[in-house]
């Protein structure tokens, strides 16, 4: 494209304000922020959810949910975007301004061929055709296996990867001096992520075009960015290049951030060997598709002998991509699936678990509970804190008053106030739920905690929190944890030993140490080296949550 | 709750549509009040057109039409309230039993659903009635028979999407017993669709109703609106009165609890309400 490469920005924003319906929890989703992106670099945006940083990149594109007023002025091309006709828009949308989402499957349309999507962006901007070649070009420039047949191939058949790379070249079908991303990895495994922000870079680097790319991970930006700019409750609070806000954060919000991100510093390991509690050998499920008249049955190895040990005040770790088995393995311990073959043995009783019909099941149950990876799906919308927490608690039998006291303990532990026991889950942030969550999970006072991905779905920001707060109820109640996390550094963070999974197979296991400073398999090290940003993120100074307090302090 | 009523209001023809249902329903309760004569006496000459002695005429045997629909709003509300509250009865208890259980117990409860819905509702609902000889009890019965597959099968979809919720198996793990589980974690969540589907039912069940006593097979010693039509069919060239005014009650009672169904879609399930846009 002309443009030439001095400073003089491709987007600028100049006092962008969106304000959000009455009732809402602040004024403005935007509130007055300046930005500019400069030709040929990638700015990355930085905040938690709520911070208004995807707001302002559906601004730049004209996405705004119709209510809200976008005031200010967005300079592209010598067109003020924030008050443009809408056609003209149109034209700039796709052309110029390039756009890929979090959720590849939700952008994609399943029922269309993934060529015909990238098609229509040609046809709606009037390009002429042929376009078999040129999207057989773009798709092999994606590193997309056989574009020939691939782009025959409706979105499900893709891999979560694949579909963000169709994505990327919808996205850059038409050349676009600007891409907007928005957390355009954060779906997908850390091995994926990496590929896809290498995609990006090289992209970038190729067309000589901008990004502006909007995440939530320091991680991402570290490995990507060229500046930063980091949002807070609608406003940029700090911007500058990226390696100077990494090593020199001067707002004291950035610090948090920056803290919060989980290094690979594994957990000193226990001294003496504890007393085992959980003992699971040679657990296997398979699931198989039945036959259909015309497609043969199929056979998936979700889990396959996986064996693993948890003693008392203990962390054991299982990490693995989506479709490892991890998650599949977690619901097997609680018994919530059933395991084809395996041994599963708790502490006290003299059984395979596994064995046991429901009934039998019925007394074990409290000694085992789990926490869920999603804060909002695990909590019954139509019931208050209190019921929820002490579901457990009345079905064995004990009485409302007490259940009431246990309940207001069990918040008091997770750091919640126990007023939040008659209200509903609604009322409550991500982090709050989770937090209610393991207060639910704790009620029968279990002996073990399977804990299926909880900080998953969570901001790095309140991650660092809720994680501080499984080791500090470990500690004081010496209950044995078995942590599914995707995330290396998490595991590292909590864990005193992990298991490798990938594709229901345990490829290594060993001390958090071990595994994450000297590993053996090369997955393992493959997983390592996806980590976003590693290397390139300054050392911690000191305990991640020690800011967040600080933090904490200062915002009330 | 609040935001409930704004929801519900924010749509002007379910507002109206409660209005005309409550003003019909008072009408009903009220009816003997309204007008305390026997519907089936003889009060005057016979096939008075509207506007004179009897503000809505009278029938082939003087009857007066006004308080045969004042009486009748009783037994077509009645009736249409008390089959939808047995359909959905039966249902949601086939319906939750099948999507939670799964497996066989579907398997069986949805060919015992299907076997239902192969039948043609109407000609299976007058079958009943004429095997059980007319009357109030077997209306009802014939019409929650014929009412209850779609009923089932809506629970049925709720509860197999609903079961399978962490916060389903995380009261499974608490120990917290089936039925248990059933009735208070899964149901109030799955309950708006349904709530909405049983205002609905209501509707259809007035509109059966009116055609099993048009066809004469209605409770033989209450006046209902499709027994009115029913009986005036013959003398419609002469007496339009006879059958266009229950016809009126009819089509207004139906479109109320319609637009009514509608308003509770819109307020107990705003998120299929394609004109509000939120912020996520």
């Amino acid at each position: 494209m002309g443009q030439d490469t001095t400073s003089t920005p491709l987007v600028s924003i100049e006092g962008l304000r969106i304000s959000l319906p009455l009732g809402s929890d602040r004024v403005m989703a935007v509130d007055g922020i300046d930005l500019s992106v400069k030709p040929g670099k990638i700015l990355c945006i930085v905040g938690e959810s709520g911070s208004g940083k995807s707001m302002t990149a559906h601004a730049i594109m004209g996405l705004v949910p119709k209510p809200l007023k976008v005031e200010g002025a967005i300079h592209f091309d010598g067109h003020n975007l924030a008050d443009i006709a809408p056609s003209v828009h149109r034209g700039i949308r796709g052309s110029r301004i390039g756009m890929v989402f979090q959720e590849p499957m939700a952008a994609l349309n399943p029922v269309m061929k993934v060529g015909k999507q990238i098609e229509e962006v040609f046809r709606f901007h009037n390009i002429p055709g042929p376009y078999d070649d040129r999207i057989v070009a773009l798709l092999d420039s994606m590193g997309l296996p056989e574009p020939e047949l691939l782009r025959h191939a409706y979105p499900f058949r893709l891999s979560g990867g694949q579909r963000q790379r169709v994505m990327i070249a919808m996205a850059l079908a038409l050349d676009p001096a600007l891409l907007i991303a928005d957390e355009p990895t954060t779906a997908l495994d850390v091995t994926t992520q990496k590929q896809i922000l290498n995609l990006l870079k090289t992209a970038q680097h190729e067309r000589q075009m901008s990004i502006m790319l909007i995440t939530h991970d320091f991680g991402v930006v570290a490995e990507i960015g060229d500046e930063v700019a980091v949002m807070q409750e609608g406003r940029i609070v700090e911007r500058g290049a990226v390696k100077d806000v990494l090593h020199d954060p001067q707002h004291p919000y950035t610090q948090t951030l920056l803290a919060a991100v989980p290094d690979l510093s594994p957990r000193p390991a226990a001294d003496a060997e504890p007393a085992p509690l959980l003992s699971a050998a040679n657990v296997s499920k398979t699931y198989r598709t039945r036959s259909g008249w015309f497609t043969p049955g199929r056979e998936v190895h979700a889990v396959q002998n996986v064996s693993l040990q948890l003693g008392r005040g203990e962390t054991v770790g299982v990490v693995g991509e989506s479709g490892s088995g991890k998650s599949t393995f977690a619901r097997i311990v609680v018994r919530l699936l059933t395991a084809d073959e395996g041994d599963v043995r708790l502490d006290g009783v003299d059984a395979n678990l596994l064995d046991l019909d429901t009934r039998q099941l019925a007394p074990l149950r409290k000694r085992v509970q789990m926490v869920f990876q999603d804060p909002f799906a695990s909590l019954n919308p139509r019931r208050t804190v209190f019921e929820i927490v002490a579901q457990g608690l009345r079905a064995h039998g004990v009485g409302r008053r007490e259940a009431r006291r246990r309940v207001e303990e069990l918040l008091d532990l997770v750091a919640l106030d126990p007023s939040a026991a008659d209200r509903y889950p609604n009322a409550f942030s991500g982090g709050q739920r989770q937090r209610i969550g393991i207060a639910r999970a704790l009620a029968l006072e279990p002996d073990v905690i399977v804990a299926d991905e909880p900080v998953s779905a969570l901001d790095v920001s309140i991650q660092a929190r809720v994680l501080d707060l499984f080791a500090d109820i470990q500690k004081r109640l010496g209950i044995g944890l078995l942590f599914i996390t995707h995330d290396l550094r998490v595991a590292a963070q909590i864990c005193d030993r992990v298991i490798v999974m990938r594709k229901g197979e345990v490829v290594e296991a060993g001390t958090s140490a071990q595994v994450l400073f000297d590993p053996q398999h090369e997955y393992t090290r493959l997983l390592i080296d996806s980590i976003p940003g590693r290397g390139q993120m300054p050392k911690k100074h000191g305990p991640a949550t020690a800011a967040a307090e600080a933090m904490e302090r200062t915002r009330e | 709750m609040r935001d409930f009523f704004q929801r519900f209001c924010e749509n002007r023809g379910a507002l109206v549509g409660l209005v005309v249902l409550t003003v019909i329903i008072l009408v009903a309760i009220t009816a003997p009040l309204l007008s305390p004569v026997d519907p089936w006496r003889s009060l005057g000459r016979p096939l008075q057109p509207p506007g004179g002695e009897f503000a809505l005429g009278t029938d082939m045997l003087g009857r007066d039409v006004l308080a045969g629909i004042l009486h009748g709003a009783r037994i077509s509300l009645w009736i249409g309230i008390l089959s939808a509250v047995v359909a959905a009865l039966i249902g949601v208890t086939m319906g939750a039993i099948a999507g939670f259980f799964g497996g066989w117990v579907d398997d069986v409860l949805v060919r015992i659903t299907e076997f239902f819905q192969t039948i043609p509702s109407f000609i299976f609902a007058i079958l009943l009635v004429a095997i059980l000889t007319p009357g109030l009890t077997s209306i009802v019965v014939a019409i929650a028979v014929v009412t209850w597959p779609p009923i089932a099968r809506l629970a049925r979809a709720e509860f197999m999407t609903l079961r399978s919720r962490e916060f389903v198996e995380a009261a499974v793990l608490s120990g917290v017993s089936r039925p248990r589980i059933i009735l208070r974690e899964v149901l109030p969540n799955a309950v708006s669709p349904l709530i909405v589907m049983g205002s609905l039912t209501v509707a259809t069940a007035i509109l059966t109703e009116s055609a099993l006593s048009f066809l004469g097979l209605g409770d033989p010693n209450r006046i209902s609106w499709g027994y009115m039509i029913g009986a005036a069919r013959t003398v419609f060239r002469h007496a339009w009165w006879l059958s266009v005014f229950p016809g009126l009650a009819i089509v207004l009672t139906v479109l109320a609890i319609n637009l009514v169904g509608e308003g509770l879609n819109d307020a107990l399930n705003p998120h299929l309400k394609g004109r509000r846009v939120g912020v996520q």
